[in-house]
């Protein structure tokens, strides 16, 4: 029984995504779903009706017929009372929720008895979870729309210029917190000419900063600010101060600037003040990307474009609704990556795996139980350190001359023992004496190879092979010492021609081996150079 | 030379085959390394000639002997290619291995030795250990020889109760054993000994012929070993010291070799020499369950050209169809152009990568690749989240995610290169075919992943002409 997926029309105002666009349909049903939506879901993001029918949807006129029979609901922003009213208990919902900034919300969906996956509660340190990272594909699309507002709004050219008219300067743009948002805008200013400054708290992103074609302004100031799993944390009063010195010094200098702070679950900081704002070129202009959050500049007014002494100050929310078909686009194809991990099977059922990371970390409600915050996931950080620990214990361990690779548990180390103890008990109760002193050099002689050895660099086996495999033709000495040997009285009977014959052939065999392998393993190793 | 003199310099070639082996640790001390191997060896040699065990009737023939061997040996080391080192390796334990049989029997037919009761026993004992190794050796060579050339199929040849069948050859062996030790003179022990030889040799081939390509590696070091045993047990069988330090040194070193390559695929010492590779309880829910999805996205070299030029940081993963393909110098010409242009390129090593220890460095090495920027697994595994591009030319089990996240896989634990961490991976491959392990590799359905399908060498010919345009 394959289920259905309804996608509803946004009714939030202003948001002109839609949670599935006509291409992601198609992969939708061969995944093995039936797919609905509801007439005009995609109009203001330029799908029309026919173009999802078109695809293998099915249109249905109102929400409360598309609702009735849907399985799976897919949404861009959380739904409101009447919508979850809508929704039959059981129903998975896959959308926007922020389930630490909605409290009520959640309650409300609990209620329901539905199942939430909050795609913003993705846990994005797993790597296999970024083609379902929506956060970042949204977040890139804002950037981007930013500095084209900001072009929009600012009354020359980003580029430097000479023309016939005269010199152009290039346009200065500041871009504060160099997050996902933040690392679009860099790259898009950077591409239309202009020069682009940026700072981040974190100061690993540095790099990221000037791969983009961007110049990474310090704090002068010595505090490392990141909050784990990528996000930023609230700093500390002396260095907030030293921001404020940069940030001034910058709005003096910049004639665009775009802020992207935020820290999660918290409101906004204050980067820019009303002084700031004066202090810039008239015909500026900020683009503040926090506005829902409160704003990054102390005068900005959340969703609208307004002009403070001759600075444009653009506030607007909605950002990514302005880029609606792009957006759409991407954010389907996360959901529909989010899908892929649901149905593993391609038959068109979907399975809550809660033992998987990332299905756990996006799952907020599960059969009416709330599940938020998930359990910490493993740290991502932590496989790779294991591993140089891992390899550093033979090396470590060699040097206090004990080979053996991982710690021998305890049990296999007392039966090697056990072993080694009959053997030498046995070789000590029954071999002759001549033996015996054969036998102790065999034995040295095996440990110190066994030394010898463990230090070798993985570079050099391939020669290390050929000289011991050179070394190995001494048993040359075994054919030489039977070609002609002193004779005693006891030589009755003695196949001479035989022996001889052995003894040369495989004297002829090992000179093969002992020249040519040492040979090949010095033409291998004038080969390695620095 | 009195019997103290050649023992003095038996000693003296003993330290000097330590040292050589030490100064095979690190690539500065590597060249002096194979000189003190020279050196001993000639000194034992020449102890051994000039020595008392040896008399000047036998001197023609030991000059010509080492006169025809020396010349193939010295011809075959300056015509082999890089690539072929590990067929040329795998012959060469090969002849050991014979010689150590032939050693054994010629020691065996010679009635000039007397012993009675217990040295008896032993002396026979290790005439018989040391045919059963050299035997197995010589066999089994010979098959990795074939397989390494292509001359024979790589995949595993599993006949059914395999492991039956080798304990059926090992009681056969020791019984054989028995009656040997039992007979009277040398006619009559000449059949059991024959026997077992035929059942050693039957052995080495069946041994060989049931691993699969990608533990190659593991196979020729460890016939390296085994060569290393058999001329211990020749030592021993001759009382001679030298002999047996030697042997055990080789041998020790080619377990331990072994060991290390084990531990780089994750696989058990024991498993490898039994047999067989994905072909235990872990491959039927892999093959039914986990089959990795999605499309694959194709990437042409002047594209390919496109991503390495705005890359800041590459790394390159060789494996095997390098090798193939004898793409290594173009793979250089590649990496200095890149280098030239401030690209830091760099090259991650898998322990396993080719088909024998280290193959990849010599091959490198040998395309003038410097041998800083050559890294192994462990010490850049943690530098593909900030690379830009990693390319993977003919590797394709030493680069699998499954081995992390699939523990139903064949290969689950087995440490890789983590490619698909970078930024963007290019795959070079000739066909989706999966690798030696028969596993398929998820790495190619990733999504920041391009496959660029075609002959190694023919592409990164493509690769580096869009480059220099």
């Amino acid at each position: 029984m394959s289920l259905t997926i309804a996608v509803p029309r946004e009714i939030y105002a202003g948001e002109k995504r839609v949670a599935t666009v006509p291409e992601v349909v198609e992969k939708l049903l061969k995944l093995g779903f039936a797919v609905r939506v509801e007439s005009g879901a995609g109009a203001a993001a330029n799908f029309s009706d026919e173009s999802y029918q078109a695809a293998g949807a099915r249109i249905s006129g109102n929400a409360a017929e598309l609702m009735d029979g849907a399985d799976i609901v897919f949404k861009v922003r959380g739904p409101t009372a009447d919508e979850i009213a809508l929704m039959k208990p059981g129903t998975t919902l896959v959308s926007f929720i922020w389930p630490a900034q909605n409290p009520e919300l959640m309650q409300r969906l609990a209620a329901r008895k539905l199942t939430v996956l909050a795609i913003d509660s993705l846990p994005r340190q797993l790597s296999r979870a970024q083609k379902m990272d929506a956060l970042t594909s949204m977040a890139s699309i804002s950037g981007y729309r930013a500095v084209i507002e900001a072009a929009n709004a600012f009354g020359r050219f980003f580029n430097g210029q000479v023309t016939a008219a005269g010199k152009i300067p290039p346009a200065k743009v500041f871009v504060a917190g160099a997050g996902v948002a933040g690392l679009a805008a860099i790259g898009t200013a950077a591409n239309l000419g202009a020069i682009v400054r940026a700072n981040d708290t974190r100061a690993e992103v540095a790099d990221q900063v000037v791969s983009l074609g961007g110049e990474f302004v310090k704090v002068d100031y010595e505090e490392e600010g990141s909050g784990g799993g990528g996000y930023a944390k609230v700093m500390s009063e002396g260095f907030q101060q030293a921001q404020r010195a940069m940030y001034a010094s910058q709005a003096r200098e910049a004639d665009i600037i775009i802020t992207t702070a935020l820290i999660p679950g918290k409101p906004a900081p204050r980067l820019i003040t009303a002084e700031m704002v004066q202090s810039m070129k008239p015909g500026s202009v900020i683009v503040d990307m926090a506005g829902e959050q409160g704003g990054n500049c102390e005068l900005t007014v959340p969703g609208e474009a307004v002009v403070r002494h001759g600075v444009t100050i653009i506030g607007y929310t909605d950002l990514v609704s302005r880029l609606a078909k792009q957006s759409s686009t991407l954010y389907s194809t996360n959901l529909l990556r989010v899908t892929e991990e649901l149905c593993k099977t391609k038959d068109g059922v979907i399975n809550v795996n809660m033992d998987d990371d990332a299905i756990r970390g996006l799952t907020v409600v599960k059969d009416g139980t709330i599940t938020w915050p998930p359990p910490p996931p493993k740290l991502p950080a932590a496989p790779p350190q294991a591993k140089p620990a891992a390899a550093a214990m033979p090396a470590k361990k060699s040097g206090h001359g004990h080979g053996a690779g991982e710690p021998a548990s305890a049990k296999s180390l007392a039966i090697l023992f056990g072993v080694g103890a009959l053997l030498f008990w046995l070789v000590g109760a029954f071999a002759p004496a001549s033996f015996l002193s054969h036998f102790t050099v065999f034995v040295l002689a095996c440990f110190v190879g066994y030394m010898v050895v463990w230090n070798v660099t993985p570079a050099l086996h391939t020669p290390l092979m050929s000289v011991t495999n050179a070394i190995s033709s001494i048993i040359a000495i075994g054919a030489l010492v039977q070609v002609a040997p002193p004779l005693g009285a006891e030589t009755v009977g003695r196949p001479g021609a035989l022996i001889l014959g052995l003894a040369v052939a495989a004297l002829t065999l090992t000179a093969i081996n002992m020249f040519g392998g040492f040979a090949v393993t010095r033409r291998m190793l004038a080969m390695f150079r620095k | 030379m009195s019997a103290n003199l050649a023992s003095v310099a038996y000693i003296a070639a003993t330290i000097l085959f330590i040292l050589s082996l030490g100064g095979l640790s690190n690539p500065e001390t590597s060249r002096r390394g194979n000189f003190y191997g020279i050196v001993g060896m000639t000194i034992a040699v020449l102890a051994t000639v000039f020595g008392p065990r040896v008399t000047a009737a036998g001197i023609p023939w030991i000059v010509g002997a080492l006169l025809v061997g020396g010349s193939l040996g010295l011809y075959a080391a300056r015509k082999v290619q890089m690539t072929q080192m590990p067929e040329l390796v795998a012959i060469m334990h090969s002849l050991v291995g014979l010689a150590a049989c032939l050693v054994g029997f010629a020691s065996y037919v010679d009635t000039s030795i007397v012993l009675a009761g217990a040295e008896k026993a032993i002396h026979e004992v290790e005439i018989y250990i040391g045919i059963l190794i050299g035997a197995v050796t010589f066999s089994g060579s010979v098959i990795a020889f074939g397989k390494l050339s292509g001359k024979i199929g790589g995949k595993p040849l599993l006949l059914p109760a395999r492991h039956w069948l080798n304990l059926a050859g090992l009681l056969g062996v020791i019984w054989f054993g028995v009656q040997f030790l039992n007979a009277h003179d040398i006619n009559s022990g000449m059949l059991p000994l024959a026997v077992m030889t035929v059942i050693a040799l039957l052995f080495g081939v069946h041994m060989v012929m049931a691993i699969g390509g990608a533990d190659m590696p593991v196979v020729v070091s460890l016939l390296n070993s085994y060569s290393g045993w058999a001329a211990a047990a020749a030592g021993l069988m001759l009382s001679n010291d030298l002999l047996i330090v030697t042997g055990a040194l080789v041998g020790s070193s080619g377990a331990i070799l072994s060991y290390i390559m084990c531990r780089a695929m994750n696989r058990n010492f024991l498993s490898v020499i039994a047999g067989g590779f994905g072909t235990g309880e872990g491959a039927a829910p892999a093959a039914a369950g986990a089959q990795p999805a999605g499309e694959v996205t194709a990437i042409s070299a002047v594209e390919t050209a496109e991503l390495l030029r705005e890359a800041k940081n590459v790394i390159i993963v060789p494996g095997y169809g390098m090798a193939v393909a004898q793409a290594q110098h173009t793979v250089y010409e590649i990496t200095k152009h890149l280098r030239e242009k401030g690209v830091n390129v760099r090259f991650g090593i898998h322990p396993v990568a080719g088909r024998m220890p280290g193959h990849m460095n010599v091959l490198l090495a040998e395309a003038k690749v410097p041998y800083d920027i050559v890294f192994e697994m462990d010490e850049l595994n943690e530098d593909f989240p900030d690379t830009d591009v990693s390319m993977v030319i003919g590797a394709n089990d030493i680069v699998n995610p499954a081995a992390e996240d699939d523990p139903t896989s064949p290969i689950a634990g087995m440490p890789v290169l983590q490619v698909w961490k970078a930024k963007t991976s290019i795959v070079m491959k000739r066909s989706m075919a999966s690798g030696y392990a028969g596993v398929d590799n998820p790495l190619f359905y990733k999504e920041n992943n391009r496959m660029l399908f075609g002959d190694a060498k023919k592409m990164l010919d493509e690769v580096l002409v869009a480059l220099k345009s």
